[in-house]
């Protein structure tokens, strides 16, 4: 079954041809990587199908928590979330200011059942969604084993905690397609392979379809079922990671040209 | 002591300090004096509560909370003078139209990002302050508008009561609007300021959330202004000019941006610093950018910066009287309230 889908995908900053004709199809449940050198188009391509931009042309075809096919051209981020499709971001953006609870809370509020008029006058639907929306919060920072940092600011955790914490955000509206921007880069080799177990147990435990880009390849070689390759923000392969280790169209956007008949 | 028996402690500790000042400027112990230069604290420090909802806590620079105030205070006196209403109603009703404008302004700029609040707010201002000084039959013109029936005509009462009426309103913006931020809506809230994108990701509303904020903020900018128009009983188009609304911003600035307690202690002690000045004549002016200048540089943060930014929370100062430790509680009262 296919959760999300582009067709000829394009977008177009002045004359620069970011993204063309991007063709893609992710079956559900599946782990797929975007590799591609820098500039390749993998965080626009992200940030397309998160309606930060939207495409110059072509279709995105997201299927909804009914499993009903939405065609998101024109719909707000917050709109595309509440869909069911959550993201990190590559250069961290989490609320810096607010502990970690909080920041966790805010990932949750499609889940808040209560009117900010019961919020303001404190009636029970208040007390009552508050304490599961802090059980459910807690229960997610248990996994990612930062529970007991909740009070923190966000601002004050080291580097790799933020970058979990913001997986976390993510988990909290609860997707069931999940975007993951670069979710290892500054973490040490340690931390790397804890991530990859962290990223394989929440697809199990809730069901995720999960495309992440990556510049780490062993996490990449390691995880992903399918590895999608851009370069000048054209698809250029696609496969099983040992296809596209050996394809020779990867080798040489990544090393440059091969030497011919080399001497 | 229970985290209930916290609440009711502290409301009472509220209620009886709001009694007792009463008391006090009913005996006249506080004078009339003293007790005009409070309640007239008391608004500053309602209208610059609702300023600090969108340019603290929703992280939207305005700059016309005067010509909210404007607006209130006028609708009020004219509901009172015209339709004769009763003074709460028409109280509500000043802050209703407030909230309207505040709607309407809100719908095409807030869709933006950036500062073109601060632009369109800084020109409601003005527009505001022309357009009250070219209806005379509504406004009184330049003159001022005399006659508004103020909340008692009893000479003895009249300072009691609008003390009273202030300090109980601003009371209750203090602990509902403390309720809203505490709450999930109030998170979201909150996330605007911190990263509209990621807010936006998360299933937030900017839009709305900026809107419901900023109409919010506009209300109780209306109500400062509506409460304004009975207790002083006299209203001109100046006293809504420019600088009111940067007067607003500063004691947003000076108490720390999203911080209620700070708008609190920095609208009452401000307001008081203006009229101890007084001996200064037009130097006093001088005094408050020099405070701002001060402040900016060495405590950027505002005064409850000092504090971790933390809000003053008077269930937690119970709890710790009681000598148990009320882990990350959040409290329903402040005691900025009663200075």
């Amino acid at each position: 079954m296919t959760v999300l889908k582009t067709e000829n995908l394009s977008i177009q900053f002045g004359g620069l041809m970011a993204v063309a004709n991007l063709n893609l199809e992710i079956k559900k449940g599946e782990l797929v990587g975007l590799i591609g050198p820098n500039g390749a188009g993998k965080t626009t391509v992200f940030n397309m199908l998160t309606g930060v931009y939207k495409p110059s042309e072509g279709r995105i075809l997201v299927q909804d928590r009914n499993e009903q096919n939405q065609d998101i051209g024109q719909l707000h981020p917050y709109q595309i979330t509440a869909l069911g499709m959550a993201r990190t971001f590559q250069n961290i953006r989490l609320f810096k200011n607010l502990t970690v609870l909080d920041n966790v809370r805010i990932g949750n509020h499609l889940n808040v059942k209560y009117k900010s008029v019961e919020g303001i006058f404190r009636l029970p639907g208040y007390y009552r969604e508050e304490k599961r929306i802090e059980e459910e919060c807690r229960e997610l920072l248990k996994i990612f084993d930062i529970e007991h940092k909740g009070d923190e600011l966000a601002k004050n955790l080291p580097y790799g905690e933020q970058r979990k914490l913001e997986i976390v955000r993510a988990l909290a509206t609860k997707p069931h397609i999940l975007l993951l921007d670069e979710p290892a880069a500054g973490m040490n080799p340690q931390e790397t392979l804890e991530l990859m177990d962290l990223i394989k147990y929440i697809r199990e435990r809730f069901a995720l379809t999960i495309i992440l880009i990556e510049h780490d390849m062993k996490l990449v070689m390691g995880i992903c079922q399918r590895i999608v390759v851009l370069d000048y923000g054209r698809m250029i392969a696609c496969g099983t990671p040992a296809e596209i280790a050996h394809n020779p169209l990867v080798v040489k956007a990544y090393l440059g040209k091969e030497l011919e008949n080399d001497a | 002591m229970s985290k209930k028996m916290n609440t009711v402690v502290s409301v009472l500790i509220v209620a009886s300090i709001l009694i007792i000042l009463n008391v006090l400027v009913m005996l006249r112990v506080i004078d009339e004096y003293a007790s005009q230069v409070l309640t007239i604290a008391g608004i500053n420090v309602i209208i610059a509560l609702g300023l600090n909802l969108i340019s603290g806590f929703t992280g939207q620079l305005a700059l016309g909370h005067a010509g909210f105030m404007a607006v209130g205070a006028y609708t009020t006196a004219a509901l009172m003078m015209k339709l004769h209403l009763p003074t709460l109603v028409a109280v509500f009703g000043g802050a209703l139209m407030s909230a309207f404008f505040g709607f309407l302004i809100g719908l095409p700029t807030l869709r933006l990002r950036g500062d073109y609040l601060a632009i369109v707010t800084l020109g409601f201002g003005e527009i505001i302050r022309v357009l009250m000084i070219n209806l005379p039959e509504l406004t009184g013109g330049p003159a001022g508008l005399k006659g508004i029936p103020t909340f008692t005509t009893n000479f003895f009462w009249r300072p009691v009561l609008s003390f009273a009426l202030v300090y109980l309103t601003m009371t209750l913006v203090v602990v509902l609007l403390n309720n809203l931020l505490n709450s999930s809506h109030g998170a979201a809230i909150i996330s605007i300021r911190e990263d509209e994108i990621a807010a936006n990701a998360m299933g937030i509303n900017v839009f709305y959330y900026k809107i419901f904020a900023f109409t919010l903020s506009a209300f109780i900018g209306g109500l400062g202004g509506a409460l304004y128009a009975p207790f002083f009983g006299y209203l001109s188009p100046n006293m809504f000019n420019f600088q009111k609304s940067v007067e607003f911003l500063i004691i947003v600035v000076l108490g720390g941006m999203g911080n209620l307690t700070g708008t609190v202690v920095a609208g009452i002690g401000l307001t008081y610093l203006q009229e101890i000045l007084r001996f200064l004549k037009d130097y006093r002016l001088v005094i408050y950018p020099i405070i701002l200048i001060i402040v900016m540089i060495f405590q950027p943060s505002g005064i409850m910066g000092l504090f971790g930014n933390k809000e003053f929370s008077l269930t937690r100062f119970v709890g710790k009287l009681a000598g148990k430790q009320l882990s990350g509680e959040q409290s329903s009262d402040k005691a900025g309230e009663v200075q």
